[in-house]
């Protein structure tokens, strides 16, 4: 069996008293497209945040390729890992923000070439011809020395794309990428977005695009309250939801 | 597009309204500030020809030098320092946090002039000898006695500039707090160090918010200078004093001390400006042109339309 890009078994987290995630256990194998949507507070953006160990998680289990996310197994012992061996692995993990984040006082250019050079430690010339090749695939060939303060939302989110692949991940997170977005300006990123599940690399997304988890999607997850209410095929759970949970939430939004 | 039947809307011509407040207290101003200068000159105290005289006499300009060392030393190493314990105060180490902590509660709290006489008479009269060598050791690397080592401008540059620190950690603190959490969080998705993320993506952000005030301090630095007169140290004012204690000339050296003091402060000012400049980048304000840029196209640049 290959093993799963992300494994969860029983993750829970929990801030202070609130619960966020009461038992998460969902896999994904390399190459697949997984949608997870739910309400707001359902805990879809904590558990992505987890993955790259941007919040560590209270209980459970989680793995990312057969690693265990933030910690070192040793028999039966659990260690803390530091924070050079975190970043090693987050390196390997793309992740693409609601609000964008990119540093604004370096050029688009500058914002795809930072960490490969400075991670990585990839030569600057190479890195730059990387970049370029990145920014023209995301159609902002003519914007590369431009400041953030000068792209529309959906330029600054095809930049925040790029930038994540420069590192040449073998996971993708996206996090309600298209939220912050204008309506006319979300189709550019969702393109873009499709495009790199057509070239088959392994997304989780958390999004409020039904229309994108259902085309693109192989693997749809509804999460409501910390938990997993139901996942499955898009197209059937769209179509026919077991759970009255799940019912109730798709006929508001469809 | 539709046409307008009517042509332009006329512009209107307002009679604008007289604030005869503002006129009031604008010739009141002028008339007190006229009557002042009148005033100190007639008195015959500001002898404008002592004034021509020493403003370019060599202790003077001697002692302009010193002012310039010790302040651009102390500012540099308070800068450098305030960098150092705004990262301790924030750090999850609790030692260190409570440590950066007290230094700033220390020489916040207490007046600079008492930092400096206690460097300049206290540390020599405690501690007699200073050594550095290898602890546990008999090896010695350096050692002299501790007056010898604390010089007047040594005990000035130590008390400026760890005083000087104490301000810059709070404006770097308040610098790097201001920066979107976010960012650090983009950065760390990237597989950036914690390192790594302060010294390529928070402090570059941070600067806009720390070189205002910075230019500040260093402009009260320039000033400050001064009370290492009462350490004997040999800078601006301490030079003015050594004249006029001979000659008796004491208001014309003091407005000649002043003026240098006006254009160190000036220039000061102008760096700050272009250096504010340079960190606004990437922050969509516009900024239009600086004046260089206005100087350097009125004198022969290209047109540019």
């Amino acid at each position: 069996m290959v093993t799963p890009m992300v494994r969860a078994e029983k993750v829970y987290k929990r801030f202070g008293r609130v619960e966020a995630l009461r038992g998460i256990d969902l896999t994904v194998a390399p190459g697949e497209v997984t949608v997870i949507i739910g309400p707001s507070g359902s805990g879809k953006s904590t558990f992505l945040r987890c993955i790259n160990h941007l919040e560590q998680i209270s209980a459970g289990r989680l793995w990312v390729d057969g690693e265990l996310v933030g910690y070192r197994q040793d028999g039966d012992r659990i260690h803390e890992l530091r924070e050079r061996e975190v970043a090693r692995r987050r390196a390997a993990i793309g992740m693409v923000f609601q609000r964008f984040n990119l540093f604004p006082h370096m050029t688009a250019l500058q914002n795809v070439t930072e960490a490969p050079v400075r991670v990585k430690g990839i030569s600057s010339s190479v890195a730059q011809a990387a970049a370029r090749r990145l920014l023209d695939r995301v159609g902002l060939a003519g914007k590369i020395d431009c400041y953030p303060a000068e792209l529309s939302g959906g330029q600054q989110q095809r930049v925040a794309i790029a930038r994540a692949l420069a590192m040449e991940p073998k996971l993708m997170l996206f996090d309600e990428a298209t939220s912050a977005l204008d309506p006319e300006l979300v189709g550019e990123v969702l393109a873009v977005m499709r495009g790199l599940a057509a070239d088959g690399m392994t997304m989780v997304v958390v999004t409020h695009e039904m229309g994108f988890a259902r085309e693109v999607g192989h693997h749809l997850v509804f999460m409501d309250d910390g938990a997993v209410v139901e996942e499955g095929p898009p197209r059937q759970v769209f179509a026919e939801p077991r759970e009255p949970r799940t019912r109730a939430f798709l006929s508001k939004v469809l | 597009m539709a046409a307008r039947a009517t042509g332009d809307p006329e512009a209107i011509r307002a009679i604008p309204v007289r604030h005869w407040g503002r006129w009031a207290s604008g010739v009141g101003v002028v008339v007190v500030m006229a009557w002042v200068s009148w005033s100190a000159v007639h008195s015959g105290i500001i002898d404008g020809a002592q004034v021509r005289r020493y403003q370019f006499s060599p202790l003077i300009l001697e002692g302009l030098r010193a002012t310039v060392v010790l302040a651009v030393a102390a500012q540099a190493t308070g800068v450098v320092l305030g960098v150092v314990f705004a990262v301790l105060r924030l750090s999850k180490n609790v030692v260190a946090s409570w440590v950066a902590a007290f230094y700033i509660w220390f020489f916040r709290g207490t007046p600079v002039l008492v930092q400096l006489f206690f460097w300049y008479n206290g540390v020599p009269s405690v501690w007699k000898r200073i050594t550095i060598g290898v602890p546990f050791t008999h090896l010695t690397l350096y050692s002299a006695r501790t007056v010898d080592f604390m010089t007047p401008f040594m005990a000035a540059f130590l008390g400026l500039a760890l005083n000087e620190g104490a301000y810059m950690a709070e404006i770097v603190r308040a610098g790097i707090l201001s920066v979107d959490e976010g960012q650090v969080e983009a950065a760390q998705a990237l597989g950036m160090t914690p390192l790594l993320t302060m010294r390529r993506i928070v402090l570059p952000q941070a600067m806009r918010v720390i070189v205002p005030p910075t230019g500040n301090e260093f402009i009260s630095m320039l000033k400050t200078t001064s009370l290492a007169e009462a350490i004997t140290y040999g800078e601006l004012l301490r030079r003015a004093s050594d004249i006029y204690s001979s000659n008796l000339e004491v208001v014309p050296l003091l407005v000649v001390a002043s003026i240098w003091y006006l254009v160190l402060t000036t220039v000061a000012g102008t760096g700050q400006y272009f250096l504010e400049r340079r960190f606004a980048r990437g922050r969509g304000r516009d900024l239009g042109e600086s004046p260089w840029e206005r100087v350097r196209r009125a004198v022969g640049g290209r047109p540019r339309w």
